[in-house]
């Protein structure tokens, strides 16, 4: 296929493919370049990508100041961090049962695990309103975690790696007298790395991201997430300054993007094991 | 299973050890099994059964009024609007980010050096948080100092108001759909590609598949089946899930020109509370994705098994 490739097909797929990659590139770039520059820049030269008055630091501030980053990023960080330590630490034991152990309840598992697939929080999210709501606990970590807890798409994952593993790896750790919660501790976990890694993305990329969740039970700026802080801003701000919402959006699509960037090869490997998002 | 076979010379004990077994085995499953029930199984009852009452929050009693939310949900005309808007986003978003993530995978894999160059950045969108980039696009498409109409008067065409009028606002929120989503299917193509055997194509070159069409035609596109199946079916779910582009762009306007289906139910839901009404929407919605599975299980059944 490629020993045959004349040189003008070479160009014309590298043209296309540029030009594409122009299309897909453009917002970011428009996004750097608006926040450097001032209202008025902003209103005559919209095309013109160099700012005529450098005025990033302006616009950075203005962001850090209206929108309470530290809090929105640290919630970020503890919502996706305690959502993916949950679905971790209950998934991987019920799909080692599942897969490695004679669990007669196995196969109502997996039908349970089908159709929770299908199940996504648009779907359940009103009656849990409602239960969150007389516990009284809208405006709190506990109801952005919890009905995460559970991902029946770690378990499916899981369940397919620890097919694969090899049985012999386990007989050895229970010839040496390991409890079957010690073999999942340490045989098991350990092995199943690439996984675990694999899930992270797909999870931290998920929650990050979602809205839906975070909008319906808070309502409060101190337990707002990233995406529901941005939205409380531009509404604050009546969506006309675009210096200083480009930057506001510049400083939170940047922790995640970066991470992308620095580990693309195990984000692209994450997102085709999983193979699913939202 | 070697050991369960070995052990079975003693078969008291082999029974004792499987039960043993089948206990940790539950003990195992069990905080799975309660937090699905709690978050899953649940409240999927409970929206079915709420879909059968009047309930709304914030006044203590409620009554069960049969399919009276359903024959109304009929003739809403917000919900049929929402129902035909969702349907309009996902016949554009889906089958154009399917074949662009196919032509773009295509491309990228007959690249040399700057292969790696090119899929990080189809694939970017994806890990950007899609409420911030939203923000970006309402920029580009601003009607007067955005970018984008700024550059078509250059070429002399009056742009549109994208977001801002009820002909173009769906159109433009399916531009922000196709950006993010094309590089998700590009990685996934990708995958399926390479997982293609190589002899195939010297294979299809000695029968006579001379041309990069034939060979598409004659090797690719069948090999890539499951792969495609998959992707059909997620950016169809996708696209009907959308919601945070809406809600942050356009809350359903100009006049419910962008009203989808998630954005509805959560209006109806969240915003003004009929609980019992927003769940028989939820009801419709959760119909929808079931016949979408039955779908993609009846292809796979039927097509997909080339080997």
């Amino acid at each position: 296929m490629r020993s045959t490739a004349i040189p003008a097909g070479r160009i014309i797929r590298f043209g296309l493919l540029s030009l594409g990659a122009l299309m897909i590139l453009a917002p970011y770039i428009f996004m750097i370049s608006t926040a450097g520059k001032t209202q008025s820049d902003i209103f005559t030269s919209s095309l013109s990508l160099l700012p005529q008055h450098f005025y990033f630091a302006e616009n950075f501030a203005k962001a850090l100041n209206k929108v309470p980053m530290a809090t929105l990023l640290w919630n970020g960080v503890v919502v996706c961090g305690l959502i993916f330590f949950f679905q971790v630490a209950v998934a991987i034991p019920c799909a080692y049962a599942m897969a490695k152990l004679k669990f007669r309840a196995a196969r109502l598992m997996m039908v349970l695990v089908m159709l929770g697939l299908l199940v996504p929080i648009h779907a359940t999210a009103l009656p849990l309103y409602v239960a969150f709501d007389r516990l009284s606990l809208l405006n709190s970590y506990t109801a952005l975690v919890a009905p995460f807890t559970i991902s029946v798409f770690a378990i499916f994952m899981f369940l397919q790696f620890f097919r694969a593993m090899p049985d012999d790896l386990l007989h050895a750790a229970r010839l040496d007298g390991m409890s079957e919660l010690g073999i999942v501790a340490r045989v098991i976990v350990p092995n199943a790395w690439p996984a675990v890694t694999a899930f992270a993305i797909f999870s931290v990329v998920a929650h990050w991201n979602d809205l839906y969740w975070p909008l319906i039970v808070v309502s409060k700026q101190a337990y707002a997430t990233p995406p529901l802080g941005l939205m409380y801003f531009r509404a604050a701000e009546a969506g006309d300054d675009y210096g200083a919402l480009m930057a506001a959006t510049l400083i939170i699509t940047l922790p995640l993007v970066a991470a992308f960037l620095l580990a693309q090869k195990r984000f692209v490997e994450g997102i085709t094991m999983t193979g699913l998002k939202g | 299973m070697s050991s369960v076979a070995v052990a079975g010379n003693v078969p008291s004990a082999a029974a004792l050890r499987q039960r043993s077994e089948d206990r940790t085995a539950w003990l195992l499953a069990l905080p799975a099994i309660v937090l699905l029930l709690l978050f899953v199984l649940l409240p999927v009852a409970a929206v079915i059964f709420l879909g059968f009452t009047d309930f709304e929050l914030g006044y203590g009693k409620f009554r069960l009024v049969g399919f009276e939310n359903y024959a109304h949900l009929l003739g809403d005309r917000t919900f049929r609007r929402s129902l035909w808007n969702t349907s309009v986003y996902t016949a554009i978003v889906a089958p154009v980010s399917i074949v662009l993530g196919l032509g773009v995978a295509l491309l990228i894999e007959g690249e040399g050096r700057a292969r790696g160059f090119f899929r990080t950045v189809y694939f970017l969108p994806v890990a950007s948080l899609i409420v911030a980039m939203a923000t970006v696009w309402q920029y580009i498409f601003h009607p007067t100092i955005g970018p984008l109409n700024a550059l078509l008067s250059l070429a002399g065409i009056p742009g549109p108001n994208w977001l801002g009028a009820s002909n173009t606002v769906l159109y433009s929120l399916s531009i922000i759909g196709i950006w993010q989503s094309v590089g998700f299917n590009m990685v996934l193509f990708l995958a399926g590609l390479t997982a293609i055997p190589r002899e195939l194509y010297a294979a299809a070159h000695v029968d006579g598949a001379r041309s990069a069409l034939d060979r598409f035609f004659l090797v690719t596109w069948p090999m890539l089946g499951p792969t495609t199946l998959f992707v059909v079916t997620i950016s169809i779910t996708n696209a009907v899930k959308v919601f945070e582009t809406v809600k942050m762009l356009t809350d359903g306007g100009p006049n419910k020109a962008s009203e989808v289906l998630l954005f509805t139910i959560y209006q109806e839901g969240f915003v003004y509370l009929r609980v019992g009404y927003a769940s028989a929407m939820t009801v419709v919605f959760l119909a929808i994705l079931v016949v979408l599975m039955l779908l993609q299980y009846r292809v796979l059944d039927r097509r997909v098994h080339y080997t």
